[in-house]
């Protein structure tokens, strides 16, 4: 039981996530595996979301590579600390193409939250926000209480990018939903919202 | 149509015309000895945007996203990062989401250093595996060809493709 995660942060990602989309507008969502595919459908479908239920470690390079062809789009993904750190050179590259639609949230509750909260490296000391601004993502920021997250939101969608943040959450998850999880489906879907053409 | 190969010639010079012709403006790589001149035409090309990536599956997930957002990309990348795709290949099975890729041998044709062998051995069986077609060409005049079937396949019929190129082409790690 030792590396189970028990953190104290005060802030609840379900919460965080439905309050950032509140004000999404016209963006495209990138979800990356597990939680954030619950947190982000709960808050209601949208065409315009893109729910990775596999491919740990992929939601910050797709993101990158819609946002490339999206440019008067903001791009964002909300991703978990474990699924990050499985691509963590993917910060690197985007340290360098600096994709200015692009902004990566972070729900961290250091833990692998779909697996039994198992302790990831950001609960023994990784400092994703160090890492980011390390790879030239010098727009990245840590959150940890209501009044940070309330001030950091509009730079989700209106800072230039690449906008890097890290949202301290604690380990309770929010029940799972039915998120649409056919990957075709929501591919078909996303692309004819993003391009206004079917094929 | 007869074509004139002169010694100049390098099958990377038409398939970079081709990449024009086609609309690719994605090209994500790691580098290569055997794709360094298309690498390198790719990265000259203004209307394309050339990503070194850290690793290979990064490219994947780059070209899923590229797709997913109206464009058209190629990833280029060595035998030896195949390896390393295999997981972020399953975005474009289960999504039916194409996908084109180069793929340079290493550990095959002449191979000199045995290392590259592993995984070069392991190279089309790990495509295969993950539902990614494969097209082998090992004559230099025929890669142009092939890259253009790949990317009908590939785009127009939105599967999973990679274009094997041969070390008796890229001689590659081949000392003479």
């Amino acid at each position: 039981m030792e590396n189970k995660s028990k953190t104290g942060f005060m802030l609840e990602r379900r919460a965080v996530v439905h309050r950032i989309l509140r004000d999404r507008g016209e963006a495209a969502v990138v979800t990356g595996i597990g939680n954030a595919v619950h947190d982000v459908a709960s808050a209601g479908d949208n065409e315009k979301n893109m729910y990775l239920a596999g491919v740990m470690g992929g939601a910050v390079m797709v993101a990158f590579g819609i946002a490339l062809g999206q440019l008067e789009r903001r791009v964002l993904v909300i991703t978990g600390d474990g699924e990050l750190l499985a691509g963590i050179g993917s910060l690197a590259i985007i340290g360098v193409e600096k994709p200015k639609n692009l902004s990566i949230i972070v729900i961290d509750n250091e833990a692998y939250g779909a697996t039994g909260n198992q302790q990831t490296h950001t609960g023994r000391g990784v400092d994703l926000v160090g890492i980011a601004k390390a790879s030239g993502i010098s727009n990245a920021s840590l959150i940890t209480n209501p009044l940070e997250l309330e001030k950091g939101i509009p730079s989700f969608f209106q800072d230039p990018g690449p906008y890097f943040s890290v949202v301290k959450v604690g380990t309770k998850s929010s029940p799972r939903i039915n998120a649409p999880k056919d990957g075709t489906y929501v591919s078909r879907r996303f692309r004819a919202a993003m391009t206004g053409k079917n094929f | 149509m007869a074509k004139n190969f002169s010694k100049d010639w390098h099958w990377s010079q038409d398939v970079h015309r081709l990449f024009k012709k086609i609309k690719i403006k994605q090209v994500a790589y790691v580098p290569d000895n055997g794709l360094a001149k298309l690498i390198d035409l790719c990265i000259a090309n203004s209307s394309i945007r050339s990503v070194v990536l850290t690793s290979e599956e990064e490219g994947v997930a780059q070209m899923a996203g590229a797709w997913l957002g109206g464009q058209r990309g190629v990833l280029l990348t060595q035998s030896g990062g195949v390896g390393n795709c295999i997981n972020m290949l399953s975005m474009m099975q289960e999504c039916r989401i194409p996908l084109l890729a180069i793929v340079s041998m290493r550990g095959e044709w002449g191979e000199t250093f045995p290392w590259q062998v592993p995984m070069g051995q392991s190279t089309i069986p790990a495509l295969e595996a993950a539902k990614v077609i494969v097209h082998q060409i090992d004559i230099a005049e025929g890669v142009t060809e092939t890259v253009s079937a790949a990317a009908k396949l590939a785009f127009d019929s939105n599967r999973a493709v990679a274009v094997v190129v041969s070390q008796r082409i890229t001689q590659s790690g081949v000392r003479g």
